[in-house]
């Protein structure tokens, strides 16, 4: 096994995707996500990839559609505010069916916001990353160790099913320095893409990639045949970690940064004597909604978890469907929810199930 | 030694704030511990501030934030007026004396000064105060194996810059003897 080393999520991400086979980053500075960009700008030139600065956020997403298009493993990299600002490229990219990468190390909002961790953006990230009718995959990881993990299967889903992924992050993962073993190598070459509009020396017929349907029934049809990509998306990609969850009467369902609090929460319930246990989503597109439903008789009641003020809930609620309660913290704009304040919640929500 | 183990340093940048962090993180994990380590990078990072904090713990750790630390290495008066009053109770902190008045009024927490800045420069170690007192709070609170702590430098230290290897265990030496 490879060497435990110590680094900041924000670089583990990015030597991640260098080793998924990334060899093209566009991106824009912005706190707190400034070192995926840094270390692109540094270990790119030396394996003849290509880091650019663009003159903004909206050229570096759409420079990442021009690559993506050609056939190759793009990204881009942004904060909350600069995400907003890709929103419209974005929408292209899902509306020509183009695989990339795209990483929102969040910050509080709305507005310029601050530039602490939150988890403001699920709605934008889940519902509506962009005008019209699509998805993109989204990924949460939690540790510094899974901001590496999840980047190869990001770029991999994304070329599977020709879908913009997005990795969402937080300033604290980005920022913390933890433990990591880096995936070794390029262990998931990009699969071929007959489509890419690339040099071909006239051997086949020319490629067309455009988001343009000016018949209605036209973009009618590739819009219902994106939507049948995304119910297989959502029937067989689903992840979650499922903890203390066998016994659970409590159910906490929290992702990213937060999960991991939460988890400390869990085990100080536990020790009290409350049978409390954590979902923690991985995909929050597709929406694990499976594992909600496996545990739904048993709950007593579900506990939603954000650094928001209530985004994730809402597909909590779909997915328990008014069989359940379902209840809410969170602490927004920057501000960190501690273990203790968690579990004062769950104690209350205890004394009313009993 | 007490698990988990909550640390912050605090100072100006420039001083090896975020060095010594990870030095004592990389410590932690050489000894088979979960470790974390989270900087400061608010709006005071840019008035020339820094501080970062380093948990060495048995279990997961859930949140690398502390509001309050239990153990604080302050580089700056700044730094030692903002964050001393944060300490936990039967906390500890280790202050720079030849820069930082450490009079408190708190007498619930252990309070070690050692003159780093002036006992770097007299043994020619300019700039490696912070690992005099990194040294020093390895004497006062023992959070790794020593031979955990050589080795974490060696780790820390850039490539192709190796000669400060040896003059950083010289700091950390300094520390440890004052």
């Amino acid at each position: 096994m490879a060497e435990k080393i110590i680094m900041k999520g924000n670089e583990a991400l990015a030597e991640a995707a260098i080793s998924a086979g990334c060899r093209h980053f566009f991106g824009y500075p912005i706190t707190p996500q400034t070192e995926v960009a840094a270390h692109m700008a540094k270990r790119l030139p030396q394996i003849g990839g290509t880091f650019l600065q663009a003159e903004s956020e909206i050229a570096a997403i759409n420079m990442v559609l021009g690559a993506a298009a050609a056939g190759v493993r793009a990204m881009t990299s942004s904060s909350s505010p600069g995400v907003s600002l890709k929103s419209e490229g974005i929408s292209y990219l899902a509306g020509c069916d183009l695989p990339c990468l795209i990483v929102n190390v969040q910050r509080g909002g709305p507005g310029l916001g601050g530039i602490q961790p939150a988890q403001s953006d699920y709605f934008h990230a889940t519902r509506s990353t962009g005008h019209g009718d699509f998805h993109i995959l989204v990924f949460a990881p939690a540790t510094v160790q899974e901001m590496a993990d999840l980047v190869a299967g990001a770029f991999s889903l994304a070329d599977k099913y020709r879908m913009p992924a997005m990795v969402l992050a937080d300033g604290m993962l980005g920022q913390m320095m933890e433990p990591v073993v880096l995936p070794e190598g390029d262990s998931n070459p990009p699969p071929p893409k007959p489509w890419a509009v690339n040099g071909h020396k006239n051997i086949r017929s020319h490629n067309i990639i455009n988001s343009l349907y000016l018949e209605p029934n036209d973009l009618e049809r590739t819009v219902v045949e994106r939507y049948a990509r995304y119910e297989e998306v959502k029937r067989t990609e689903q992840q979650a970690e499922e903890y203390l969850c066998s016994d659970a009467e409590i159910f906490l369902v929290s992702y990213g940064a937060t999960s991991r609090i939460v988890k400390s929460a869990v085990v100080k319930a536990r020790a009290e004597g409350i049978k409390a246990g954590l979902i923690r989503p991985i995909t929050l597109f597709p929406f694990p909604d499976a594992y909600i439903d496996k545990y739904v008789g048993q709950a007593k009641v579900f506990l939603s978890v954000e650094m928001s003020m209530g985004q994730m809930i809402d597909d909590i609620r779909l997915a328990v469907n008014g069989r359940k309660p379902v209840a809410f913290f969170g602490r927004t704009g920057g501000v960190l929810p501690t273990p203790d304040e968690v579990l004062g919640k769950i104690r209350e929500i205890a004394g009313g199930v009993k | 030694m007490k698990d988990p183990m909550h640390i912050l340093i605090a100072g100006y940048g420039g001083q090896g704030i975020l060095f010594s962090g990870k030095v004592i993180a990389y410590a932690g994990l050489i000894d088979g511990k979960e470790v974390s380590w989270l900087p400061s990078y608010g709006p005071e990072m840019r008035g020339g501030s820094a501080n970062c904090t380093i948990c060495l713990s048995k279990d997961p750790i859930a949140s690398p934030y502390i509001e309050f630390p239990e153990f604080f290495v302050a580089m700056n008066q700044l730094a030692f007026n903002k964050f001393a009053s944060t300490v936990e109770e039967g906390g500890m902190v280790v202050y720079d004396s030849a820069i930082i008045n450490g009079a408190t009024e708190r007498k619930d927490m252990q309070i070690f000064g050692i003159d780093a800045v002036t006992l770097a420069e007299d043994s020619g170690l300019k700039g490696l105060a912070n690992m005099v007192m990194t040294g020093k709070l390895f004497k006062e609170l023992s959070f790794c194996a020593f031979d955990s702590l050589e080795k974490a430098v060696v780790k820390c230290v850039p490539e192709g810059r190796t000669q400060l290897i040896e003059l950083n265990l010289k700091a950390i030496q300094l520390g440890i003897e004052n």
